[in-house]
C-alpha cells in the first residue's frame, strides 16, 4: 500500500496548462493549475491497448482528473518503449527507478454490438502487487463517464477518500446580457442550460439528493427564489415575498430551505418548506442577517450579521435562539459555507479592497485565508471537502477558481464563451439526473 | 391587464373624488414651476398610442419631464453605506409629494450595490439603501404599504467598468412607480 509522507516538497508556482483537448469542441471550461505544493503521488498512466482506435481516450481523461486534484504527479510515459497493458508486461524495477509509486494500466476492447469493454489495473510499484481492477461493458457515449468512474476508484485507493470525478457542478453564465443556469461535469464538460433569462439568475444550491437545484431568479424584475427538477425540467416558485426573497440553502434531508426575506423590513433570515409554503422567522434583529446554511446535522445554521458593525460570522440553532459570533478578525466576513462533515466554514473575508476565500475551523476558531483576491465571492466546497470551488469576479470576466482546503493546490477554470459565477459543487451520486 | 385596468379604475374614482375635496386640490397645485396642472384639464388623447386615455390629470406626464424633479430617479451613494446624502432630499420631497398627490401610485425602490463585496453582502446592501430611502420617503408621509424596497445587488451594474467612477454610478437606488 502506498502511503502518504508527510514531507512539503514544495512545487510551488509550477504551472501545468491542462487543457482538456479528448473531447469534442463545446462550450467548456480551460482548467490551470496555477500552484502546487505538499506531497503528491507520482503515478504512471500507460496509455491503454487499442485506445487510439476508440472514439474516447480514456488515459488523458484519468491523468487530468488525478493532476487537477492536487493529489497526484503524473508522471511522462512519453517516449518510454514497450509501454505495458498485461500484468505480464509491467517490470516494476524498472517503474521504480522512474520514481513511480503507482501504475495504470488497461484497454478498450471494442465488442462486436458497437459497445467497448474497458479494463483497468492499479499497481503498488514498490510492493510489486495490484491494487484494483475493474472491467466495465460501455456504449461509446458513457466512456468519457468510465474515465471518470476510474479516476475515483483510483483516488480513493491511493488517497483513502471518495473522488469527486463523477459528480457535477452548476454554475451562472453569463453572455452578453442573457444569464443562463448550467451544470455540467466536475471538469466543466458537458454544459447544459438548464435555464437561460435576460434577467439576472443566481445563488444555485443543489438539493442534497442531486436532482433539484434552488436560486434566485429576477425574472419578475424583482427577487424569487425558484426549485427546479432536474430530471423533469419543473420549476416551481417556492418564495415570492413582498421585497427580496434571496439566498436559499438546503435542510440536509432536503425538506426545508433557509433563506432571506425582506418582507418585515431589511433581510432576516427564515426557514420555508422546499415546495414553498409558511416562512417561519428563526430570529429578530435590526441588522442585516443573510446567507444563512444548515450545519451536516441539521442542528444549527451558520450565518452572516451585520448587528456589531461590518458583517460576521455567526451560529444559531435551527429552531431558533441565542446567536453565538464565531468570526472576531477582520471587519467583513460573509457568505459561510459548511464542509461536508461540518468541521470546516469557508466564507468570503474583505481586508482593504481585497476580498478573498478563507476557511474557519470551528473547533479552535482557527482562520486560514486561502487566497490572494482581489474579487473571490461564493465559496463551495466539493462533496469530500478537499477543494473548495469559488468565483473569482476580477476584470469583469468571471472565472472560477478552486482551491485545496488546506490552500495548498490552486487551479482556475475559466469559459471562452463568457463570464462564469456562482458556482455550486454538486452532491455525489448526483450524475443520474441529466 | 385586468390589474391595470382597476388601476386606471381607480384612478378615475380618485380623481373624481379629489376634485370634490378642497385639501386635495390645493396641494395638486402646489408645483406652478413646472407648469403641471393639477387634475383641471384633460387634453384629449391624439397620440394614438394609449387605447384607455387617462381620465383626469394625465398622472405620468410630470414623471417624465425633464424638466421636472420627478423625472430624476436616481440616488447614489458612497461606498459601503446606506446613508442617504443632503443633495438629495430636495428629489426625495419631490416624490413624496407626488405620492401625496396621486393616491393610487405605487413606487419601487430598486436598490444596487458596486461589484467590490461579496455578492451575498452587496444584496443586504442594496436593500439597506432602497429601505433608507424608503425611511426617507415614509419621514415625509407615505405610508409603507405604497413602497416596495428590492435590491438587484451587484447584478445590474449601469457603467461596467472596474474604476471609482464606475462604482460611483452603480452605487445606486432607482425610483421605478408601478407601470413603468
Amino acid at each position: 500500500m502506498l502511503k502518504r509522507i508527510n514531507i512539503s516538497a514544495l512545487m510551488a508556482n509550477v504551472v501545468v496548462g491542462l487543457m482538456l483537448i479528448t473531447a469534442p469542441a463545446r462550450a467548456q471550461l480551460t482548467i490551470n493549475v496555477e500552484t502546487s505544493s505538499g506531497r503528491q503521488v507520482p503515478i504512471a498512466i500507460a496509455p491503454f491497448a487499442l485506445e487510439a482506435g476508440a472514439p474516447q481516450n480514456i488515459t488523458p481523461l484519468i491523468a487530468d482528473n488525478l493532476a487537477r486534484s492536487g493529489m497526484f504527479r503524473i508522471v511522462n510515459t512519453v517516449g518510454i518503449s514497450n509501454l505495458p497493458t498485461e500484468p505480464s508486461q509491467v517490470n516494476f524495477v524498472d517503474w521504480s527507478s522512474r520514481a513511480t509509486e503507482a501504475l495504470v494500466i488497461g484497454g478498450i476492447k471494442p465488442l462486436p454490438d458497437g459497445r467497448y469493454e474497458v479494463n483497468y489495473r492499479l499497481f503498488d510499484v514498490a510492493k510489486q502487487n495490484q491494487l484494483a481492477t475493474t472491467s466495465y461493458t460501455v456504449g461509446a457515449s458513457q466512456l468519457r463517464a468510465t474515465a471518470h468512474k476510474i479516476s475515483d476508484e483510483i483516488y480513493e485507493k491511493l488517497i483513502g477518500e471518495r473522488g469527486v470525478f463523477s459528480t457535477r457542478i452548476a454554475y451562472v453564465l453569463k453572455r452578453g446580457s442573457r444569464f443562463e443556469l448550467q451544470v455540467a461535469d466536475a471538469d466543466g464538460f458537458n454544459p447544459q442550460a438548464v435555464l437561460s433569462s435576460l434577467e439576472p439568475i443566481g445563488a444555485p444550491k443543489w438539493s442534497p439528493d442531486g436532482n433539484k437545484i434552488a436560486y434566485v431568479s429576477f425574472e419578475s424584475r424583482k427577487s424569487t427564489v425558484i426549485v427546479q427538477d432536474l430530471v423533469t425540467g419543473q420549476r416551481r416558485v417556492v418564495a415570492n415575498f413582498r421585497g427580496d426573497n434571496t439566498a436559499p440553502n438546503w435542510s440536509p434531508d432536503g425538506s426545508k430551505l433557509v433563506i432571506s426575506l425582506s418582507k418585515d423590513d431589511i433581510s432576516q433570515i427564515y426557514v420555508i418548506p422546499a415546495g414553498g409554503g409558511e416562512a417561519t422567522r428563526l430570529m429578530q434583529s435590526n441588522s442585516i442577517d443573510s446567507g444563512a446554511t444548515f450545519t451536516p446535522d441539521g442542528k444549527d445554521i451558520i450565518f452572516f450579521s451585520d448587528r456589531s458593525g461590518g458583517p460576521q460570522l455567526y451560529r444559531v440553532p435551527a429552531t431558533g435562539g441565542e446567536a453565538k459570533r464565531l468570526t472576531f478578525e477582520g471587519s467583513y466576513n460573509t457568505t459561510p459555507r459548511l464542509s461536508p462533515d461540518g468541521k470546516l466554514v469557508a466564507f468570503v473575508n474583505r481586508e482593504g479592497s481585497r476580498l478573498r476565500i478563507a476557511v474557519l475551523e470551528l473547533a479552535t476558531g482557527q482562520r486560514t485565508i486561502l487566497t490572494d483576491g482581489p474579487l473571490d465571492d461564493s465559496p463551495s466546497f466539493s462533496p469530500n471537502g478537499r477543494t473548495i470551488l469559488y468565483e473569482d469576479k476580477s476584470g469583469g470576466r468571471g472565472k472560477l477558481g478552486e482551491v485545496s482546503a488546506d490552500g495548498r493546490f490552486k487551479l482556475k477554470l475559466s469559459s471562452q464563451s463568457g463570464d462564469v459565477r456562482e458556482p455550486a459543487w454538486g452532491p455525489f451520486g448526483s450524475s443520474g439526473a441529466r | 391587464m385586468k390589474r391595470m385596468l382597476i388601476g386606471i379604475a381607480m384612478m378615475a374614482l380618485l380623481a373624481a373624488c379629489a376634485s370634490k375635496d378642497p385639501a386635495v386640490t390645493k396641494v395638486e397645485t402646489r408645483d406652478p414651476a413646472t407648469g403641471a396642472s393639477g387634475n383641471t384639464t384633460t387634453p384629449p388623447n391624439t397620440s394614438g398610442t394609449n387605447q384607455i386615455p387617462p381620465p383626469t390629470g394625465r398622472p405620468g406626464d410630470e414623471l417624465k419631464d425633464k424638466n421636472n424633479i420627478l423625472s430624476k430617479r436616481v440616488i447614489y451613494f458612497d461606498y459601503d453605506t446606506d446613508a442617504v446624502k443632503s443633495e438629495y432630499a430636495a428629489l426625495i420631497q419631490a416624490h413624496a409629494n407626488y405620492l401625496a398627490q396621486n393616491r393610487n401610485r405605487k413606487v419601487r425602490l430598486e436598490g444596487h450595490a458596486d461589484e467590490r463585496g461579496s455578492r451575498e453582502y452587496n444584496m443586504a446592501l442594496g436593500q439597506r439603501r432602497s429601505n433608507a430611502v424608503r425611511k426617507a420617503a415614509s419621514a415625509l408621509g407615505v405610508g409603507n404599504e405604497r413602497i416596495e424596497t428590492i435590491s438587484f445587488g451587484e447584478d445590474k451594474p449601469k457603467a461596467t467598468g472596474h474604476d471609482e467612477a464606475s462604482w460611483a454610478q452603480n452605487r445606486r437606488v432607482e425610483i421605478v412607480y408601478d407601470g413603468e
